[in-house]
Formats: C-alpha cells, structure tokens, sequence
C-alpha cells in the first residue's frame, strides 16, 4: 500500500465523560475511498471533523498529509475539500458569488478563482443557476454547489458527511456520479453514510463504527463474506405466525432471523433453503432469494433497536 | 522524498496567504454580503445626518438658543454642542446592526462561520474580519456625516476631522462588545432585541447627547460614566469644538474605549475558538 495520506491512531475524542470517538485507528491511502459507517450518535462526525482540523482529539495521533492538525490545522485545511453533514452555504450571497468568496478564504488570486468557479458550476451542472439565490435551488442542487465549493482548491482529499441524506433517488444519483468521477481523478475520499447503497457503490474499504469504536474493517465485499452469507432468504408467513415457524426451521441455513413482519435465513444458496422449506410443508405468503448486502452485515453489527 | 512529506510541503506552501490575510479574506465576504444591503448603508449614510442635523440642530437649536441665547450649552451654539454626539450616535448605530446579528447569522441561522473555518481561515481571523469590515463601513457612513456636520456650519474647531475618529473609537469599542456577547448566544430567544431595546437605545438618554451630563440628576449620571457613548462623544466634542475638560479626562476617554475594543474583540475571539472548534 502507498504511504497513507490520513493515519488515524487509537483516536479519542471526549466531551466531559463521554467518549464520542474511543480508540479509532484507521489508515486511507492515496486516491482510495473510505468510508465511515456507522448509526447515528456513532461518532462518524466527530471522527471527520477531526480529520478535517476543526476539533482537537483528546487522545491518539492523528496524521494527514504527513501534518499533525494540532499544529498544522490551516495547512491542512488548505488541502481539503468538505461537505457538511447540513449545508452551510452562504445564503445572503447568489450562487456563483459562494464559489468566489470561498476560494479566496484559500487565498487563491482572483482571475484564478472565477475560471474555477466557472468550470465547478459546468461540473456540479448548475451554470444555469449561477446568479440565482441559494435559498432557490433544490436539495440535490444545494448539495452539489456545497461539493462544488468544497473542490475549489483542487483538494487533494475530500471529506463528505453523509452528502446525500435528504435527496430524491435522482439527486443521489447525479451526486453518486460526481462523486466517482473526481475519484477516478485521483481524489482521496472519506465519506459517512448511513446509506448502505451507497457505501456499496463508493466505497474501496470502510469501517462500522458504533459507539465510538471500529466494529469492522474491510471492502464491501470481504465484509459481506465475513460477516454475513451470500444469499438471504426473505420469507413472510403473516406476523402471527413467523415466530412458530422460526422455530419448525431452525437449523436452516447458516442463521435465521425472525423480524415482525419477515423470517431470513442467511444461507450459500437460497433456491435450496426455499425447496427444504417447501419440503417441509410450509408455504409462505411471499419469498424472495437475494443476495447478501452490506446492509445485513450493518444490521447485524450495530443491532436493529432504534437509536435516536 | 516522498510523497507525502512533498505533499505536507505544499500544504506548508500554500497556507502562507492565508495565514497572512484570511482576516482582509473575512473582510472582502462581508463587504460581498453588504453589497446585497447596499441601498440601505448609503440611504442610511447620507439620510440619517440629514434628517438629524436638520431637526436637532435646526429645529430644536432654534428654541434652544432663542431662549438661551447663542452660546446656550457648553460656549457654544446647540447645532454644534449637539453635532458631534449625533456622529458618535451614528456610529453606534452602525456597530448595534454590524456587530449583532451578522454575528448570530454566522454562527447559527446562516453558519457561514462554521464554512469559512473548514478552510485556512482560522476562527479568530473571522472575528478580525467582521471588525476590518465594520471599520471601513463606520468610515465611510461618518466620513458622509462629517461632510454634512460641515456644510451645517457645526465644526468651528480645525481638529475638527478628528472627531470622525473619536467617534469610530466609541462605535468599535461597544461594537466589541456587542460581538462578545453576541458570538455567545446559543438560543436564539430574543436577547438582542432587549440589548438593543433596553441598553443600546437608551443609552443616548444617559450619554449627554442631547443636554451635557451635568443636567442629570448625580444617581443618574453614573449610567454616562460608564456609557461608551458618553466618553465618545465628551471625545469628539473636544475635538470638534474644543470643548473644556481636563486633559486627564481626555485621556480616560480614549483609555475607556480602548479597552473595552481590547475585551469585547478578545472574548470574541475566545468565544470563537471554542465554539468552532468542538
């Protein structure tokens, strides 16, 4: 592996006793994607605003771009690019103008920053909304003026913090593009999600975080082999009757889950699960073979009960 | 070499500039926001003297040295005991709106602060930003007044100009401090609008702005002691008409406002670093 751009060691952050971030070590290299996932209150967001040196880690090392952000914040800064978890464009200023005032906080000569900006708006497809008001556009065109922004300095890593919670399939898609493009350039990308879709399709390596700590590591796919099987069977007996029938096939497949509405049996081959099932006798209303996703392997890691 | 450490030089490189002037960077976004507002500074600039002149120091001063004759107040006529405390006004006036709510926008209803900080921009040159902004903005609007304090024939005093400056004094330094307390608040529930309401407004009852302090009854004038507008415009006064005080309380008044520039810009910064960098 190349030299790591961002070295995270046993990484702590605390507010008073609670340990946001409790022990994180992770390493990206040049021009990977990585992700951070994790439930909400995981400590994703902490962990990127220190990446990003706007928050001093209580404990740990912490190296990007070879520059330690507690005394090299600004340096650092001037090589990334971020996207909020929320937006904080400028809404008193029109469109165009948040990319000019933007690139000069990088101190980059004026000529330099409106060809920038020119050439951000074709690519973030909002040329047609330069002079328009923020408060005018859309989600999804929001979100790509604030990666738009984001990459005025031609950043040599860009962080987002979950850059498509909040839009329409259609937005997320556009987004997604634009997203691979600049990784096909060459950018380093640190992303968090809660999306599992989306981890699938950015992400070369990611780890699940929960409650501050790593609970996986690894590309989606040998997280999928590791923790979960290839295929799920998906089959609904109505809710009255999906906890007894659990129990008739027990011992199906590599492990079975029962859920309120749905039984899944995690198995190599769910076609064969199915046929013992129907073997059985049993005969669920609806059944479904899929294959195993990041998602069942987040589900299973970071638990189903809801955190708020 | 590798990498990286050619990777870290660049960044070392490229971050020169900013640390230099990422506080003119801050400037030039607010002058940008300005411009959105532009009428209104120079409606404001230009309407305000005209306005106030006109009234207190036409329309009152006509009573007021018709029944006290032509050097009624202080030695000399109302128009110009009355002139230099309305450019003092004015620039408090200018600080109450550029000092409060750009800041609380900044910070929570339009967190452009929290933007400008995830580049090299660092919190404190933020504060340092708004300040150089507002400067320029107090000049220019009490540059304009000293220009119609002039054509009204109120400045007989050749330091006259420099009652400009005493008056910018006295905008920053409560400025300052409005941007302290300002940068603090978490919950929006209304706490400017009572500042501006019950301190900032008040205040030119409390401050010899329109009748010299001395008129209070002695349990009231404590409220001009420490008013920075009180000592902005005894400040002004000196220079614009050469009104008599000890030279000893000349200097408190330049000292007073000084200071309270120094704390209210410190403490926002403090307050600044704290809140973005969690």
């Amino acid at each position: 592996m190349p030299e790591p751009v961002i070295i995270a060691q046993n990484l702590v952050k605390k507010y008073k006793d609670f340990a946001a971030v409790d022990g994180i070590s992770f390493e990206v290299a040049p021009g990977e994607s990585f992700g951070l996932l994790g439930p909400n209150g995981a400590g994703k967001s902490t962990t990127m605003r220190m990446v990003g040196a706007v928050s001093t880690r209580t404990s740990g090392d912490l190296s990007i771009l070879g520059l330690d952000p507690n005394g090299y914040g600004p340096e650092i800064r001037s090589r990334l690019g971020v996207v909020p978890q929320s937006d904080n464009l400028d809404t008193e200023l029109r469109v165009r103008e948040n990319l000019l005032v933007y690139g000069r906080y990088f101190g980059l000569p004026r000529k330099q920053v409106a060809e920038r900006a020119d050439e951000l708006l074709a690519f973030a497809q909002l040329e047609d909304k330069a002079k328009s008001k923020v408060d005018a556009l859309s989600g999804g065109m929001k979100r790509r003026l604030t990666i738009a922004r984001a990459l005025i300095n031609d950043p040599k890593i860009l962080l987002l913090d979950e850059p498509t919670t909040g839009l329409d399939p259609q937005a997320r898609h556009i987004l997604w593009d634009r997203l691979f493009r600049l990784k096909e350039q060459g950018t380093t990308l640190l992303l968090t999600t809660h999306y599992m879709d989306e981890a699938e399709q950015l992400c070369d390596r990611l780890v699940v975080v929960d409650k501050g700590t790593i609970m996986a590591e690894g590309s989606p796919a040998e997280l999928i082999r590791k923790h979960s099987s290839r295929e799920v069977l998906e089959v609904r007996f109505g809710s009255e009757r999906n906890a007894q029938v659990a129990e008739q096939i027990a011992g199906f497949g590599d492990r079975i889950e029962v859920l309120p509405d749905r039984i899944l049996v995690y198995s190599g081959n769910g076609e064969r699960e199915m046929e013992r099932m129907t073997q059985a006798g049993l005969h669920p209303i609806t059944s479904l073979v899929r294959r195993s996703s990041l998602e069942d392997v987040f589900l299973r890691l970071t638990g189903r009960t809801l955190i708020e | 070499m590798s990498a990286v450490v050619d990777q870290a030089e660049q960044a070392i490189a490229a971050t020169v500039k900013p640390r230099r002037w990422g506080s003119w960077y801050v400037a030039e976004h607010r002058f940008r926001v300005m411009r959105s507002y532009a009428q209104t500074v120079v409606v404001t600039a230009i309407g305000n003297p005209l306005i106030y002149l006109y009234a207190m120091g036409v329309g009152l001063a006509t009573l007021v040295d018709g029944n006290l004759g032509a050097e009624a107040v202080d030695g000399v006529s109302y128009l110009t005991f009355v002139a230099p405390a309305l450019l003092a006004s004015a620039a408090v006036a200018v600080a109450s709106e550029e000092f409060s709510y750009p800041v609380l926008l900044g910070f929570k209803w339009n967190p452009v602060f929290y933007g400008m900080n995830a580049s090299p921009i660092q919190p404190g040159q933020i504060i340092n930003g708004i300040v150089i902004s507002v400067t320029v903005r107090m000049l220019v609007t009490l540059g304009i007044y000293f220009g119609f304090m002039l054509l009204f024939g109120a400045v007989p005093s050749p330091t006259g100009f420099l009652a400009v400056f005493a008056a910018l004094l006295t905008g920053l330094g409560l400025g300052a401090l409005l941007m302290g307390y300002t940068a603090r608040i978490i919950d929006d529930n209304g706490q400017l609008v009572m500042v501006m309401r019950f301190i900032i407004l008040p205040m030119t009852l409390f401050s010899g702005t329109f009748f010299p302090l001395g008129v209070l009854p002695i349990y009231l004038q404590w409220i001009g002691w420490i008013s920075p507008l009180w000592h902005g415009t005894e400040l002004a006064r000196v220079f614009a008409y050469g009104a008599s005080e000890p030279i000893w309380l000349t200097v408190v008044h330049v000292l007073y406002l000084a200071v309270l520039l120094g704390i209210g810009w410190t403490w926002a910064r403090r307050v600044t670093v704290r809140r973005l960098n969690k």
